[in-house]
């Protein structure tokens, strides 16, 4: 039972809003100790985990690129675009993108999307722009409601695609767990299951993204007539 | 052959750089600190292979403290104006994308074709980990690209690189902390104590409950852990199979299938899973990224609690009926 002091310490820490990374190192900590590992062997545990875990950390090697493309106006170029495309809102361009994420997890090309790559440069951007050019300067909670909503969409559309693909993690893991227990199951007998959910998930996500305009008209009075890509997209 | 550790001799030098660059920026007035971190991680990078156990978890308290206490500042690398960018981007027009679109398809190349590439019998990629090795290629491809096209100053790249992860700050490694929270939870055996505690004191006398304890146990548990792969062995142990499979005859393809995705439920819902709530509130700049409950993470629970009770009922309908 006393293991669970770990869990309270992790969640006190973040609700009190202490530093993430000190109540991480606390919690860890902790429930070493706990369970009788005593702190340097917690703390070996703990920094082999690290070690072994760096390849999480390794997708920031795409910034650099993703700056110098910036630099010389990525994400107005994104604006630029969307500005010229009759009927785009930012909805549909949630909507259009969850789909394309959905599909190509599915087929378990599952880097093809993610927040450094795509969201920031180029969804996030093109999902502003269609509510700018529609009603001219964004409020700022307008703003950060549109960007949260972009990367909840990669998010969304990323869980609930990925394992329709069989050879995915996920999809493993449970295959292994199961042969563990002595239960043998073909990959493709649990990716197909996977198939109702995501069916599921598109419809109700994709309704908020599309009721998302909705809110947009509620708050931001009715569009605008369109304005010229270069004055909208800053 | 190109192994992981190239991989990492390469983000090592990154973010040596992004350390040595925020020393030199005058505007940061936390410039020491912000170099430390970026010095410190990496060495992790470059050595941590030979430092042995205890040498990375001293590493990681280090880590921990410059960003803990005080945190970490912000730079101000040289880069363009809005006006040049706006001019560029009409310049050289939907070119652009092209770039940003190389390390994708690399990184599908590189599972698909590099991955399977011989070279007098040595496989040229190690097969273990394809995709990371591909992603770093897709990356020094499209720099090179980008470099000669754009002709952009010497250093640009990565002062543009450290712009970002200035923005990222120290979230940009929270996903490796929890995961190794993870592993020490694991060892601790936090896991089966939760699933004794479930078992004893949750009443699963019909299939309904039990099929709805797996479910919500599993969005919370990965509420807890950040990942429901953590979650997955220890529920599925205590609830979804003595109960939803073995008492009341469930489909073992079908019950886990969706208790898992059941778990992604829950991983919509919570700070832990940081590489994708906490890390985008990061790199979009909403001003609310360090609260519990983010505009990501409340984005997406209208969206994870249907999916829950939708996945309970799918549960339900489907796993003892196939």
């Amino acid at each position: 039972m006393l293991v669970l002091l770990g869990i309270a310490v992790v969640v006190i820490g973040f609700i009190a809003r202490f530093n993430p990374l000190l109540v991480i190192m606390a919690a860890a900590l902790v429930t070493g100790i706990a369970g009788g590992l005593g702190p340097v062997e917690t703390i070996e545990a703990f920094g082999k985990a690290f070690n072994d875990n760096r390849y999480i950390t390794v997708v920031w090697l795409v910034l650099p690129v993703i700056g110098l493309l910036e630099r010389y106006g990525l994400q107005e170029r994104a604006r630029i675009l969307v500005a010229k495309m009759r009927g785009a809102t930012t909805g549909r361009i949630l909507t259009a993108y969850f789909v394309l994420r959905q599909i190509s997890s599915a087929l378990g090309q599952t880097k093809l999307g993610g927040h450094p790559q795509m969201v920031r440069p180029l969804v996030a951007p093109m999902a502003e722009a269609a509510a700018e050019t529609r009603y001219g300067a964004l409020p700022d909670k307008v703003r950060w409601r549109i960007r949260a909503h972009s990367a909840a969409a990669d998010n969304i559309a990323l869980f609930f695609g990925e394992d329709i693909f069989i050879a995915i993690a996920s999809i493993l893991l449970i295959k292994g767990f199961l042969e563990q227990n002595g239960i043998i199951v073909q990959p493709l007998d649990l990716s197909k299951w996977a198939i109702p959910t995501a069916i599921v998930a598109l419809v109700i996500h994709g309704a908020r993204m599309l009721w998302l305009d909705r809110g947009l008209v509620r708050e931001l009075g009715e569009p605008a007539p369109a304005q010229p890509a270069a004055e909208v997209a800053r | 052959m190109i192994t992981l550790e190239w991989v990492y001799v390469v983000a090592g030098l990154t973010f040596a750089a992004f350390g040595i660059l925020s020393l030199r920026d005058p505007e940061n007035p936390k410039r020491l600190k912000n170099a430390a971190f970026w010095g410190v991680l990496a060495v992790s990078f470059l050595f941590g292979s030979y430092l042995g156990d205890l040498g990375n978890g001293l590493l990681v308290i280090v880590l921990v403290l410059l960003a803990g206490i005080g945190g970490l500042g912000q730079g101000k690398p040289p880069t363009t104006t809005p006006e040049e960018r706006l001019a560029s981007a009409q310049q050289r027009g939907d070119r652009l994308f092209l770039p940003a679109l190389i390390i994708p398809v690399t990184a599908l190349l590189g599972t698909l074709v590099l991955a399977k590439l011989e070279f007098g019998g040595a496989k040229l990629i190690d097969a273990k980990d394809p995709t990371l090795v591909a992603l770093a290629l897709g990356v020094v491809l499209a720099l090179a690209v980008g470099a000669a096209w754009l002709r952009p100053p010497l250093l640009a790249p990565l002062q543009e690189g450290r712009r970002l992860m200035d923005a990222v700050g120290w979230a940009g490694v929270l996903p490796q902390m929890l995961a190794s929270l993870g592993a020490v939870f694991a060892l601790a055996g936090v896991g089966e104590v939760i699933g004794r505690l479930i078992s004893e004191y949750v009443p699963l006398d019909t299939r309904f409950l039990a099929v709805t304890t797996y479910c919500v146990g599993m969005a919370l548990f990965t509420i807890i852990m950040g990942n429901a792969f953590a979650a997955f062995p220890v529920i599925t142990a205590a609830v979804g199979l003595p109960f939803v499979v073995q008492r009341y005859g469930g489909d073992p393809a079908i019950v886990c299938a969706i208790g898992m995705l059941a778990g992604f439920c829950g991983t919509l819902c919570t700070p832990m899973a940081a590489n994708f709530n906490v890390v985008p509130a990061n790199l979009l700049e909403l001003p609310d990224r360090n609260s519990p409950l983010n505009g990501v993470i409340r984005a997406q629970i209208p969206t994870a609690v249907p999916l829950l009770v939708a996945n309970i009922l799918l549960m339900y309908f489907l796993a003892f009926r196939f």
